[in-house]
């Protein structure tokens, strides 16, 4: 009752954090790692010994020709490196220079290299987009479809259209989390990261579907006096479920991005700000938006 | 959805809570199967333990399997990603796709030759771009794998324009190129004693060859390598034989070396490296060790949480879950299901949402044992009444996965087939595995305790 009672601070809640996100991706935009910006990047190692200087690394490789490099140390021994996308007559005059910086008994070695051109990772980007948009459209669908049998008060076509925008609201605050944590913290959007935020949309409909699931069951069984009542107790009935269940992703999820290496650190970090949201609209947003439709409409006739 | 309807009754039947025999019998087939896949799985450990009891006995009494492995994804194997684009401009649009073809089985040939086993290469068409995608999982050195993709010639024959031609720029593309070429051999001129390079046509090339010479009589027809002319014969007469000759100005070690290029594979296209990947299989390793204890980490984090939550119903659960991950694995193996770091992650998300049908179980027994209802009807109504919203959750994100797996550069695709499986797999598991192990203890004397099963 609490939630359905108090629902507007839920929106102001989450309105001030798309405003949030909006303008921080406005003032940082994301920060698109080389799948989608183009660009190489070169990991290096230099075994048995400290790493040669900043200096050293740049001055290398602009005698290979190649300027604007960002070098990036990992740890004692190993160094990342970012520039320009290159050919691979260059990239082996690049390998070249570096192993020379390799003081005595120092062992060079080139762990991963990757140069992707910029043409790919536009076209990534625009995949990305219609992979997103259709599997909003393919929800959209989906549920208009599964509760055709709960016309009234409510269409089904307003279930469908309240969930997606719940999944807007996760999406639209999980990317402007990303923005902020690429300016400050240097965490990139990739295409893992895509493959994470269509998960999180899956997942946040899936949590919706579940209580929508139980209003329409309740509207079957005629629960509750009015429209309100009944989309307050499903919330209820389902509150305990939807905690139970985000707690053990949250919890698999967790431990990925703290044990899983650095590899799976932006996949898993995109999943768990994405889910946290995601459980949040799905109780507080998408149900309670359609106890306020249904109020609207009421003003309305 | 109206499909499943006969798959669910046809299940409800078996499972109805007739006759506890049936339940018996039901339960020895799961453990049977479990046996089963779980030996798949490991195969390895198994055939070692296999042959040292069947030793022991002195009979061959256990089977073995034959040792496959988990696919692995580049990222975790180590190796070598690029990616090509070839140029089309010069080929009409409906030849395109069967040069593409023609391409990607030249450069599989000559991977092959360099030795990398199931080399992985597939067209890519995007909007007019058509792109190679070379896949060399064991391959790290990326310069190696380059030079010898790089090396390959692309040889097309052009005529001349109408109205003659004065430079390179002037001949036209035919369809005969690379593609048709079957052999070439190395001979000297019988009169000159120049060396020349014999090619030989296979049937559609010598056919193609035809037509082009009959049509050009007393015109110059280009032998083109790489985009630059070695070879502006005239033609005399039609040839039928399906042979030509390339009889450059060069020596006989450059005509040596040509024939081993070509007779290794002649593109049909040029091609440009524009994008490459290299991962260390160090590297690789590292990640695969870690997300495998993550994994394992993870599932050991949910079964606790579920046993806290739910008590004896929790450990029902982690039992079905753990057959869950047994079938999952044996599934990834089989078809092979390619495994990459994110599809690592992605079957750890689909654990959490086995146990969410688990969950919405469980919760929906609560409230029916708490209506007043017996342990044995709550059990019953819990499972069916949680099943529409498992259904059209598990749809939605069945669709998710789809839609991923359209979107599908070689990374996301694993991750979506790893989820779809995962959530296929999972109703399946939350379903009928949890339920009939729920029964089975439920009709022991178990059952008296209320509170053992439920909080």
């Amino acid at each position: 009752m609490l939630i359905i009672k108090y629902r507007k601070i839920f929106f102001i809640l989450s309105a001030l954090l798309i405003v949030g996100s909006l303008v921080s991706l406005f003032l940082w935009k994301l920060n698109f790692g080389i799948d989608f910006s183009g660009g190489a990047l070169l990991e290096a190692n230099f075994a048995g010994g400290s790493l040669p200087s900043n200096d050293q690394i740049k001055n290398a490789l602009s005698g290979a020709g190649v300027k604007d490099v960002v070098v990036q140390p990992t740890s004692e021994n190993g160094v990342i490196l970012r520039f320009e996308t290159v050919d691979d007559k260059t990239h082996q005059k690049i390998v070249v220079a570096l192993s020379a910086l390799a003081q005595k008994d120092q062992k060079f070695e080139e762990k991963s290299f990757e140069s992707i051109g910029p043409a790919i990772g536009q076209e990534l980007k625009k995949r990305a987009i219609y992979a997103i948009l259709a599997t909003l459209v393919g929800i959209l669908f989906f549920i208009s479809f599964a509760f055709r049998k709960v016309s009234k008060p409510v269409s089904s076509f307003e279930y469908a259209m309240a969930a997606i925008l719940a999944l807007f609201h996760d999406m639209i605050i999980t990317l402007g989390i990303f923005s902020f944590l690429g300016k400050f913290a240097g965490f990139t959007v990739d295409l893992p990261f895509v493959a994470a935020i269509l998960t999180v949309l899956g997942y946040s409909v899936n949590d919706t579907i579940v209580v929508f699931d139980r209003v329409r069951e309740n509207l079957i069984k005629r629960m509750g006096n009015n429209f309100e009542e009944t989309v307050s107790i499903s919330i209820n009935q389902t509150f305990v479920r939807s905690l139970a269940t985000s707690a053990t992703v949250f919890i698999a999820l967790l431990i990925i991005y703290f044990f899983g290496g650095e590899s799976t650190k932006n996949f898993s970090l995109a999943l768990i700000v994405g889910i946290f949201f995601g459980t949040y609209s799905s109780i507080f947003i998408a149900s309670t938006l359609l106890v306020s439709w249904y109020k609207n409409k009421l003003k309305k006739s | 959805m109206e499909f499943l309807r006969p798959l669910v009754s046809f299940l409800a039947k078996i499972f109805t809570p007739k006759g506890a025999q049936r339940r018996y019998v039901l339960l020895v087939v799961l453990l049977v199967l479990v046996v089963f896949l779980g030996t798949y799985n490991w195969a390895k450990p198994w055939n070692v333990f296999a042959t040292k009891f069947n030793n022991a006995i002195k009979v061959d009494l256990l089977g073995k399997y034959s040792p496959k492995d988990f696919s692995l994804g580049l990222d975790l194997y180590g190796g070598t990603h690029l990616v090509y684009q070839a140029d089309v401009t010069n080929i009409a649009d409906k030849e395109r796709d069967s040069a593409l073809s023609g391409v990607r089985d030249v450069i599989e040939r000559r991977v092959n030759l360099f030795g990398v086993s199931e080399p992985n290469v597939q067209i890519d068409k995007v909007g007019g771009d058509y792109r190679l995608i070379v896949d060399l999982a064991g391959v790290t050195d990326i310069n190696q794998a380059v030079q010898l993709i790089g090396e390959t010639p692309y040889l097309d024959f052009r005529i001349e324009k109408p109205g003659g031609a004065t430079t390179t720029a002037d001949f036209l593309a035919t369809k005969l190129n690379g593609k048709n070429l079957k052999k070439a051999t190395l001979s000297f001129d019988q009169t000159t004693y120049k060396p020349q390079v014999d090619l030989q046509f296979d049937s559609e090339g010598a056919k193609l060859f035809a037509e082009i010479t009959k049509a050009n009589l007393g015109k110059r027809v280009g032998i083109f390598l790489d985009g630059a002319p070695i070879s502006i014969p005239v033609v005399q007469s039609e040839i039928t034989g399906g042979n030509a000759q390339i009889t450059g100005s060069f020596t006989s070690d450059e005509a040596k070396l040509l024939v081993k290029r070509l007779n290794a594979g002649a593109l049909p296209v040029a091609i440009k490296l524009i994008s490459q990947q290299n991962i260390a299989a160090q590297l690789g390793g590292v990640s695969l060790a870690k997300s495998l204890k993550a994994g394992l980490y993870g599932f050991l984090a949910v079964i606790i949480f579920m046993i806290l939550l739910y008590r004896f119903s929790g450990i029902l659960a982690s039992l079905a879950l753990f057959v869950y991950a047994v079938i999952v694995l044996a599934i990834f193996k089989f078809i092979p299901v390619t495994l990459t770091l994110s599809g690592i992650a992605g079957f750890v998300m689909t654990i959490g949402i086995a146990v969410d049908a688990n969950v919405l179980v469980f919760e929906r027994m609560r409230e029916e044992s708490k209506n007043g209802k017996s342990l044995m009807a709550s059990l019953e109504d819990g499972f069916s009444r949680a099943w529409p919203s498992i259904r059209d959750s598990n749809i939605s994100t069945l669709i998710t996965s789809g839609i991923l797996f359209w979107f599908g550069s070689s990374i996301i695709r694993g991750f979506a087939l790893t989820l779809a499986v995962g959530i296929v797999v999972s109703m399946f598991s939350a379903m009928v595995i949890t339920r009939l192990l729920m029964r089975v203890f439920i009709n022991t004397r178990l059952s008296k305790c209320i509170s053992f099963w439920i909080r």
